[in-house]
């Protein structure tokens, strides 16, 4: 060490970071001016500009998104928790190796290939238009609730696969370890499996979240009055495009940092599989 | 020997069409350290996993106390609470602190209270000098001390077998001492141990007898001094001298 406290090594990096960053910043607003400058060089950039990015439309119409864009966070907060719960429900169905219960592996397997096989716009068609047909009750014979219920039964499916697969990359080794112990199957399932196969699949299933947040749009085909149908009231109204854009801005918000931290969960995951790679 | 504490007879177990253990027999009295030396893939591992009812035995006899465990009806848990098995990865849970991996089966199976277990899992890792890592996950330890709280993790059942399976084979060099120095204080207490090692001259040194398996049997056995210095099988001379060349 030097006087100053700071190693050659350290300073050297020190320097090194200094000149990244003046690089990665010089490259970035060069980047960004060759845009400004060449993009509305692009022959009908003004038609474009015009329908798309109209700031009086903007204006006039953006204050009314958010309200409803609230109304898809809210289907998207009640639907998460029911999916968790009705994925690993299912991706305990199929891990059950009794014969007597043959009939609930089989049937969750069944489920989990049909619910992914078929495009989420078409189960929120099915079950968000058929079944509200079949009730008279005013609650729960809403289409909203069963366009809901569709993505709860279809993420599901996906979700299910994911706990699946964290469970299974619990080495037998594990298992092995806590059964010596004399802990039952179900005590190792539930003290040593399921917490570490947890923590391996967060990544995956905040993954899935994100895929969720945006899906939670396409219930706007039965009817409510979400972000997207109001944007497509503000659109006939306006003749212009420009509140789709609001739209995405806000699904942008959330999606953004979710994606982040999704980003940052799993390269710190995959820094303490590495950590302990011997085991 | 009028009464084993655990007695094997006519032990077959196969995987798939591949007969892994070919009928073996074995009696093991109270306190007697046994090594289970021979070749890889000759059936060391699945043995003990056998007697620990972690592999189902396909005919044969495993009497604990007189007791025949083996029987396919039986409740295997209550009798894997007896016998406590250390692996050769260790296997400690690396979700749990240190701590918290000695106590799970006392608290979960034996049924005692938080305070309790942890008063006992502290004790004993204190007596092997791991009192400061007992709040620490088992990624912050070397594997020499992750293999010592291994098998404070199972003498924490009080278990009355200790099935110890190459142990110090995921080891460096010099954290094997350490480990085979707290199986030498077990022996010293007493403990009835059945080892599966490569370790030669620990085997020698601290079992009552060594059991040579090839193929499944047990082909030889007897006291140490005589089975190292005048095996009475040509395998086991073979054995013995392809790796006492290499160490
Ligand atoms: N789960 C399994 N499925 C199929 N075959 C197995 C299984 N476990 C072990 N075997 C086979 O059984 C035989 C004995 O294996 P075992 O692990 O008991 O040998 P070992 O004496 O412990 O060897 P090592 O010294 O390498 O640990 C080997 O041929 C192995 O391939
Ligand atoms: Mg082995």
């Amino acid at each position: 060490m030097n006087p100053s406290g700071i190693s050659r090594r350290q300073q050297f990096e020190k320097h090194q970071r200094r000149r990244s960053t003046v690089i990665a910043t010089v490259s970035t607003v060069g980047a960004i001016a060759l845009l400004v400058l060449l993009v509305p060089m692009i022959p009908g950039w003004d038609r474009v500009r015009a329908s798309f990015l109209d700031g009086n439309t903007f204006r006039e119409t953006f204050p009314k998104l958010p309200g409803r864009f609230w109304y898809d966070i809210q289907i998207f907060l009640i639907c998460t928790p029911c999916i968790l719960a009705l994925g690993l429900l299912i991706a305990f169905a199929r891990n059950v190796r009794s014969p007597a219960l043959y009939p609930l592996r089989l049937f969750a397997t069944l489920y989990t290939d049909v619910m992914r096989g078929v495009p989420m716009i078409l189960w929120i068609t099915i079950i968000g238009f058929g079944v509200p047909g079949l009730i008279q009750n005013r609650t729960w014979g809403k289409a909203v609730v069963w366009a809901g219920v569709a993505l709860v039964v279809a993420y599901s499916a996906y979700v299910a696969e994911v706990f699946r697969a964290g469970i299974e990359s619990v080495h037998e080794s594990q298992r092995a370890a806590a059964r010596s112990l004399g802990l039952s199957s179900r005590q190792t399932m539930v003290h040593i499996v399921l917490p570490q196969a947890v923590r391996r699949v967060v990544p995956a299933l905040m993954n899935d979240m994100v895929s969720l947040q945006k899906d939670v749009a396409l219930v706007s085909i039965v009817g409510p009055i979400e972000v997207l149908r109001q944007a497509g009231i503000a659109k006939a109204k306006f003749y212009n495009f420009t509140p789709y854009i609001g739209a995405a801005i806000l699904f942008l918000c959330v999606s953004i940092p979710l994606t982040r931290l999704t980003d940052h969960l799993l390269a710190r995951e995959r820094r303490r599989m590495q950590g302990t790679a011997v085991r | 020997m009028t009464d084993p504490k655990l007695r094997l007879h006519g032990v077959v177990k196969r995987f798939g069409t591949k007969l892994v253990l070919d009928h073996v027999d074995l009696d093991v009295s109270r306190g007697e350290v046994i090594s289970l030396i021979g070749s890889s893939g000759s059936g060391k591992s699945t043995l003990l996993r056998c007697i620990n009812l972690l592999e189902p035995t396909d005919d044969g006899v495993i009497e604990l106390d007189g007791v025949d465990v083996a029987e396919p009806s039986l409740d295997a848990d209550p009798i894997r609470r007896r016998i406590g098995m250390v692996f050769q990865s260790f296997n400690l849970f690396p979700h749990m602190t240190v701590l918290r991996n000695v106590t799970l089966g006392p608290r979960k199976v034996l049924g005692q209270s938080s305070r309790e277990a942890d008063t006992l899992a502290r004790d004993l890792l204190g007596r092997i000098g791991l009192a400061d890592k007992a709040d620490e996950y088992p990624d912050r330890l070397s594997g020499g001390q992750q293999q010592r709280v291994a098998i404070v993790r199972a003498l924490a059942m009080q278990p009355e077998i200790m099935l110890l399976d190459e142990i110090t084979s995921a080891l460096d060099p010099e954290l094997v001492g350490e480990v085979l120095d707290l199986v030498r204080d077990l022996r010293t207490q007493g403990m009835t141990m059945l080892i599966a090692t490569h370790e030669m001259e620990f085997a020698r040194e601290i079992s009552d007898r060594v059991c040579f398996l090839h193929a499944g049997r047990i082909l030889e056995q007897g006291p140490p001094e005589r089975l190292f210095t005048a095996p009475t099988e040509e395998r086991t001379r073979a054995f013995l001298q392809r790796v006492l060349d290499l160490g």
